[in-house]
């Protein structure tokens, strides 16, 4: 069990900048993520795209961008739980207590969810016949390659993530490579040599092709794929695999008695508690009247709701607004020697 | 001001007078047609707003970018008239497009 100031759901920008704003008032937090690693959309969605709306910074990418917040963190050696998702909370004696997917517990008076539009799941394939074959014969990652061998595999997708599994299975397993269009997008390089293993008949591609159906057995024989013309293939297959990125589910946060306003949840502008005292929501998640989804809004929510959850936390101290120029205290937080 | 056509797969329609300048994702996302999710808010980088655009219109439309068709290849059920809604900007030219949201975004 895990006890700490704030629990800070989301590792995003927002959610980063947060462990700062909190950090620099001496509350402890701790960070959980359901992705592989911090930085949120601006890591997953778009790492290598400019930003040019974060003040002071005329232009930065994503990545840079949850650099610099890491950075800007370190000194609050605060520890951010990736690859996992909080699955429940409940209540008690004015604390909240969380439990994760992965079976840690967390104990706090305050919960800032900057969970952006939800957690990243993979996108599935829109044929509901296969979600029992899901973990077996139809994955949308690769997590144990040894269960590809010697298989006949069927991938979806035109992106990196197809294009590079096609050619690495096709080493040992039979793979046909199925897109909605004719053009692939991946590395030149990349395309090159998937062009040269379909010449010499080592991978079969099939495009304009999309799914159609499968056999109704209990284990998965072949399936069926249809083009833009109707005309219907049966192709022979073990295993599906499926890449179309990622989609941006809300999960469990729904389930918490939050309101709500459509995928997004209500907070009074004050300090972006919502509905539950201790629960807070800011960043992309949160509405209100006049919500701009900009990071540099989030920053702004941060600052606030880190007043609130001080207070909730140090419930006998008098909260006292400083200035990172001129605060003793903020700069030794900070670890800035002198 | 312009009409769009939201149409669902139940085949319910509203007709909204949208503004020039704006998306048809914008659209639909400021008078609550349903069906139009626009998760990443219009940034071409989720295929959340996804719609299927009535042929007349599909090929009077300007092209996509390759971006966009990449995105499309993310998408719940593509089809050759597929298009990303926040790449579609409302103007006189477009008064009665007609756009089919799919079963679901995600």
């Amino acid at each position: 069990m895990i006890k700490t100031d704030v629990v800070i759901i989301g590792a995003g920008p927002v959610g980063l900048f947060t462990v700062h704003q909190l950090g620099i008032k001496g509350l402890k937090s701790e960070v959980i993520d359901n992705l592989d690693k911090a930085g949120g959309q601006c890591i997953e969605l778009y790492p290598d795209k400019p930003i040019y709306d974060i003040p002071a910074v005329p232009e930065c990418s994503g990545k840079s961008l949850t650099d610099n917040l890491l950075q800007q963190i370190k000194p609050f050696g605060t520890k951010v739980h990736l690859n996992e998702r909080v699955q429940e909370i409940k209540e008690d004696k004015g604390e909240w207590i969380l439990k994760t997917n992965r079976s840690k517990t967390f104990v706090t008076p305050n919960i800032i969810i900057a969970g952006g539009v939800g957690s990243f799941e993979p996108r599935k394939l829109p044929l509901k016949e296969l979600t029992k074959f899901e973990g077996k014969s139809v994955f949308y990652s690769v997590t144990d390659k040894t269960l590809l061998k010697n298989k006949k595999i069927s991938i979806f997708g035109g992106g990196d993530s197809a294009l590079d599994w096609a050619l690495e299975l096709s080493k040992y397993s039979k793979v046909t490579l199925i897109h909605r269009r004719n053009e692939f997008r991946g590395a030149p390089h990349t395309l090159k040599i998937l062009d040269k293993l379909k010449n010499e008949g080592k991978i079969s591609i099939k495009t304009p092709f999309q799914i159609h159906s499968i056999n109704d057995d209990k284990e998965l024989k072949f399936i069926k794929i249809k083009d833009d013309n109707e005309k219907i293939e049966k192709i022979e297959t073990d295993i599906i695999l499926g890449f179309f990125g990622l989609i941006m589910q809300l999960g469990p946060i729904v389930e918490w008695g939050l309101n709500m306003n459509k995928k997004t949840i209500e907070v009074n502008t004050e300090n972006f508690q919502t509905n539950k005292p201790g629960i807070f929501a800011i960043g992309d998640i949160c509405s209100y009247p006049g919500k701009l989804k900009l990071i540099l809004s989030g920053f702004h929510e941060a600052a606030l709701a880190s007043v609130e959850c001080f207070k909730r936390a140090r419930p006998n101290e008098k909260y006292r607004f400083e200035f990172t120029t001129s605060s003793k205290e903020i700069q030794n937080r900070l670890g800035i020697k002198k | 001001m312009p009409k769009i056509t939201y149409i669902d797969q139940a085949g319910n329609s509203k007709t909204i007078d949208v503004e020039n300048g704006l998306t048809v994702m914008e659209g639909a996302v400021q008078n609550n047609i349903s069906g139009i999710d626009a998760d990443c808010g219009g940034s071409m980088a989720c295929a959340t707003c996804h719609v299927y655009v009535e042929d007349s219109w599909f090929n009077k439309l300007p092209k996509a970018e390759d971006a966009e068709n990449d995105m499309i290849d993310m998408a719940y059920k593509p089809e050759k008239n597929s298009r990303l809604s926040c790449q579609i900007i409302v103007s006189e030219e477009l008064d009665g497009l007609t756009v089919t949201t799919p079963e679901k975004q995600t």
